[in-house]
């Protein structure tokens, strides 16, 4: 658009501000589009300002997002975290931006809990407890900061196997644990001897299982999978039926060809064909990897990771690659199971709000109008949240087409300074986990990241920015 | 007595409209006060002003509804009338954050971009502290952007320029008050006839004078551009006059284009100079000022170097009565045409004094409330279009309530023998001024005729046939009320002058007559 073409064509106009500017406009029958527009949130013009300023901003976020979407993700092996991550007897991985044992949430608790016990660290919880609290030899660190992500409490512990993703594109690893299923589950905060039996199961059986059969598949493109479950009902981060049984469809010759006892296959595909969740663990990743590639652009605002640990979200932003800004994790709205009820709610936790940075989960709800039900919601209310979700990103993605929208692309990269601008905060799908170390999963529901996380970053960016030229 | 406050949190509606909804509910029947507005602080503090007492937590984002009646009828009433109009602004703007099918609305200047195809440009009218935001959303989007907006800061404009600069893009403004691109007027703009001449303005009303004269001479124009007050000062270095220039020089429907500007920064005006001298299309200057040609005899120059005629400039009503009272008020909206008349007056007059003083030793005293309660003296010169009046309310070009409070007050003054004001019509101007000012301009001769005074009322009339208003049938409703009307704004100076001249010569002979 050129000066030029001001002059040759006929105005078309998009008005922000004074209605009668428009109205009169308007009467002259010119094209025009209104702004719905509304302040900033209070305090940050100054820094939106000098933010919007940086002349790197515009391209800096297009390669961002470019990079972002071209991620590719294909899963290339399952591999213990011992061997996959080098982890060791004692170091712990978690959901979420850093967290010590004195300030972990009920269900981090537990799930550390369930993990010194599932590697034989401690014979019983109150050992363990002891254990952890003490912290001789035990280490915690954020998945996100060792090239994996975790669901809810995300804890990773040496023995458990990883799904290992590759995005050949841009030449990097992810890694995800095991999904256990729903209920009483590590990731939730559940530590019962049921929870330990799955676990050790899952390192026996299902792992192995899975290893070869990848292995003797060959890679699997996770991120066509992830393109046709938006198209079947899902969302990639509460909704994973689809993509479940594509993998599973996809899995499952070779799992029959590997040798495994009957009763160990048929365990194998009642317990992945059993669990709606089990491909989250893939989709997560695959997010990760877009995350990765589109992390370290200088200048960009976009955000490459939304993270929680139970007691603070964190977010990351392109720009500033490797720094989180946190602040208090809220309390997600939603449906809750059986006699559980708002009190009972952890705040939010865990790495799966990878999902909606790059594009699927809430930011893909319009593609899963069935989540709705499960968050207490109507289905025009999906299509309203994906819709309101393209004010606040910078791109669409063409991979991930949802069909009602008449296939336009999910919308990925949230910029920062257009949530701030707009006041309107990222939607998040969300698992809901009980407040009380071992209870597990108590619901499901939506919740949006403290806004205090993006003006913190803004801030980080407005600093980094080059000032205004000298008039 | 009684009261009502209600807040919308998070719902926007913008000033101009807030403000016309609060004159509509402060002007019902039994409506002691009414303030409908978001709760920036000085709107807080308006609200504390009218006795309303307030939540401390609210923000710019939160709309405050208060209402002060004088019973619980008429305060419910209003209350509803209040909830319809702003209703009305939401479905007349789509602004209700969604529609019933789920669309969202666009929040921001790059997401409506993105939705109307092929757009051109875009139009900021946000509050000046934010309307860089926008306007920088516009050129990251591709739009070349006119910020109406004022009072936005000079290294802000600098760094929007530059990035237009570097997009090759326009910014117009910041307060840029009127444009006209391929025939479609944006903010103040008159309807025009297309035509050769390109303007470049650098001031709102100043254009719109020279694209009416123009048009009375029947000579229409390309575009015109504005490009902001501050464009050709020692900061801004000319940045948009120069990409406007350019593309002028480029559109080959503009034979001839004019930079209509304050005499610029020493240092710039070479500049300006030089790279005009490079185009192919011919540049000629109206420099606004002292010792300048003004905006009349400017365009005379245009339609000489175009060899057409310059006409004799349209003049309604009767020419010959002699004023009574020996001082001159202008009333204006237009700050240029003050300006230009102050030039005018001074030069024949003396010293003319202005909240705009051509030079700081007229500068009036400070008033606070100038609709009411100053009393002053000697020749002055009032521009109603300054911030001191604007704040808060609309400008007098859409709303002449201030304005006319004072010509009531300056009747009434029997030192007052001329009343000098400007009348700008178009897009964006009051639907019918001499609707509300012609009976103001009777009333005024009414209050002199009582007290066996003769007022003479001279008008400077900025339109065209084809503006909204007429201009033709605006000229004749305010020369049947009693004014002698002017297209050119120098023409209606120069007879203002005369007409007080004409007094003071006609006391001197008096004087020397009694003295005989």
């Amino acid at each position: 658009m050129s000066i030029r073409r001001l002059l040759d064509t006929e105005p078309r106009v998009v008005t922000a501000g004074v209605d009668v500017l428009a109205d009169a406009l308007a009467a002259q029958a010119v094209p025009t589009l209104a702004v719905d527009w509304r302040p900033p949130l209070p305090g940050t013009e100054a820094d939106l300002a000098r933010v919007l300023a940086d002349p790197r901003r515009p391209d800096a976020n297009a390669t961002a997002v470019e990079r972002m979407m071209s991620a590719g993700a294909k899963l290339v092996d399952v591999r213990p975290a011992s061997e996959a991550l080098g982890l060791t007897p004692g170091r712990f991985l978690h959901a979420g931006p850093p967290i010590t044992w004195d300030r972990a949430s009920g269900p981090m608790r537990g799930a550390l809990i369930a993990a010194m016990l599932f590697e034989r660290l401690a014979d019983t919880p109150e050992e363990a407890e002891v254990k952890l609290a003490a912290g001789d030899g035990i280490t915690l660190e954020p998945c996100h900061h060792n090239r994996a992500v975790g669901p809810m409490a995300g804890v990773v512990s040496p023995s458990m196997w990883m799904m290992e993703l590759r995005d050949d594109t841009h030449g990097n690893t992810a890694f995800c644990s095991l999904n256990e299923g729903l209920g009483k589950v590590l990731r939730y905060g559940a530590y019962s001897p049921e929870v330990i039996e799955r676990l050790d199961w899952m390192s026996a059986v299902l792992g192995p299982a899975l290893q070869a059969a990848v292995r003797r598949h060959g890679p699997i493109d996770i991120k066509a999978i992830i393109g046709q479950m938006v198209q079947m009902g899902d969302e990639g981060h509460n909704r994973n039926r689809a993509g479940t049984l594509m993998l599973l469809r996809d899995l499952l010759p070779d799992l029959a060809e590997i040798g495994l006892p009957s009763q160990d296959l048929a365990s194998v595909a009642r317990f992945i064909g059993g669990n709606d969740h089990f491909f989250l663990n893939l989709s997560m990743p695959a997010a990760k990897l877009a995350s990765m590639a589109a992390s370290g652009v200088p200048g960009s605002t976009v955000v490459t990771v939304m993270a929680r640990n139970g007691t603070d979200f964190g977010i990351q932003v392109s720009g500033l690659p490797g720094q989180w800004f946190t602040a208090p994790a809220q309390i997600p709205e939603g449906l809750f199971l059986g006699n559980y009820g708002p009190e009972d709610a952890n705040p939010d936790i865990g790495d799966s709000a990878i999902t909606e940075t790059v594009g699927l989960g809430g930011f893909s709800m319009a593609a899963a109008p069935a989540i709705v039900r499960f968050v207490g919601g109507t289905a025009p209310q999906a299509l309203e949240a994906t819709r309101l979700m393209y004010e606040i990103t910078v791109a669409e993605n063409p991979a991930y087409a949802i069909p009602v929208l008449e296939f336009r692309g999910a919308p990925t990269g949230i910029d920062v300074t257009r949530v701030l601008r707009t006041g309107i905060l990222p939607i998040i799908n969300t698992g809901v986990a009980g407040k009380v170390a071992g209870t597990g999963q108590v619901g499901a529901g939506l919740v949006r990241p403290p806004v205090e996380c993006f003006t913190a970053a803004l801030s980080a960016l407005a600093a980094a920015a080059p000032p205004l030229p000298a008039s | 007595m009684s009261r009502h406050v209600e807040i919308h949190p998070g719902m926007y509606r913008d000033s101009v409209t807030l403000m016309q909804i609060s004159a509509s509910i402060s002007q019902r029947p039994g409506v002691r006060s009414a303030l409908v507005a978001m709760a920036t602080d000085l709107n807080l503090s308006l609200a504390a002003g009218m006795g309303f007492s307030l939540e401390a937590d609210l923000t710019p984002s939160d709309l405050i509804v208060a209402i002060d009646a004088e019973d619980e009828a008429t305060l419910a009433a209003a209350r509803a009338a209040a909830e319809a109009a702003l209703a009305e602004r939401a479905r007349a703007t789509g602004a209700t954050g969604q529609a019933s099918d789920g669309v969202i609305t666009p929040r921001t200047v790059a997401s409506a971009a993105s939705r109307l195809d092929d757009a051109t440009l875009a139009l900021i009218s946000t509050p000046g502290r934010l309307a860089y935001l926008d306007a920088m959303d516009a050129l990251t989007s591709g739009l070349s952007v006119m910020i109406f907006s004022d009072n936005v800061p000079v290294e802000q404009e600098v760094a929007l320029k530059a990035e237009a600069t570097r997009r090759g893009l326009l910014v117009m403004g910041p307060d840029c008050g009127t444009a006209v691109v391929s025939g479609v007027g944006l903010g103040f703009a008159n309807v025009v006839r297309p035509g050769p001449v390109g303007l470049v303005a650098a001031s709102g009303t100043g254009a719109q004078h020279v694209m009416a004269l123009l048009d009375a001479a029947g000579v229409g124009i390309s575009h015109c551009l504005g490009v902001g007050g501050r464009d050709l000062s020692a900061q801004v270095r000319g940045a948009s006059t120069v990409a406007a220039l350019d593309a002028l020089d480029a559109d080959p429907a503009t034979e001839l284009i004019l930079v209509i500007s304050k005499p610029p920064a020493d240092e710039v005006a070479d500049a300006i100079r030089a790279h005009a001298a490079t185009l192919s299309t011919p540049v000629q200057f109206a420099l606004l000022g002292a010792d300048q040609p003004d905006l009349t005899e400017a365009t005379a120059e245009v339609l000489r170097a175009l060899g057409r005629p310059v006409p004799d400039w349209p003049v309604w009503g009767q020419t010959s009565d002699q004023p009574t009272g020996r001082f001159l008020r202008g009333l204006f909206c237009g700050g240029t045409l003050c300006d230009e008349a102050m030039v005018i007056l001074s030069e024949r007059l003396g010293p003319i004094f202005s909240n705009i003083p051509l030079r700081p030793e007229w500068a009036l005293p400070a008033f606070d409330s100038f609709g009411t309660d100053v009393a002053l003296t000697g020749h002055y010169c009032v521009d109603f279009g300054d911030d001191r009046f604007t704040t808060g309310r609309p400008h007098p070009m859409m709303d002449g309530s201030l304005r006319r409070e004072r010509l009531a007050i300056e009747a009434a003054d029997p030192e007052v023998g001329v009343i000098l004001l400007d009348v700008v019509l178009g897009h964006g101007a009051h639907p019918d001024p001499a609707a509300e000012l012609a009976p103001a301009i009777a009333d005024a001769h009414a209050t002199a005729a009582r007290d066996g005074r003769q007022l003479s009322v001279v008008v400077s009339l900025t339109g065209t046939a084809g503006d909204p208003q007429g201009r033709d049938r605006q000229a004749e409703a305010l020369a049947k009320a009693g004014a002698v009307v002017f297209a050119s704004n120098a023409a209606a100076a120069q007879h203002a002058a005369t007409l007080v001249a004409s007094r003071t010569s006609s006391v001197s002979a008096e004087i020397e007559g009694a003295g005989r």
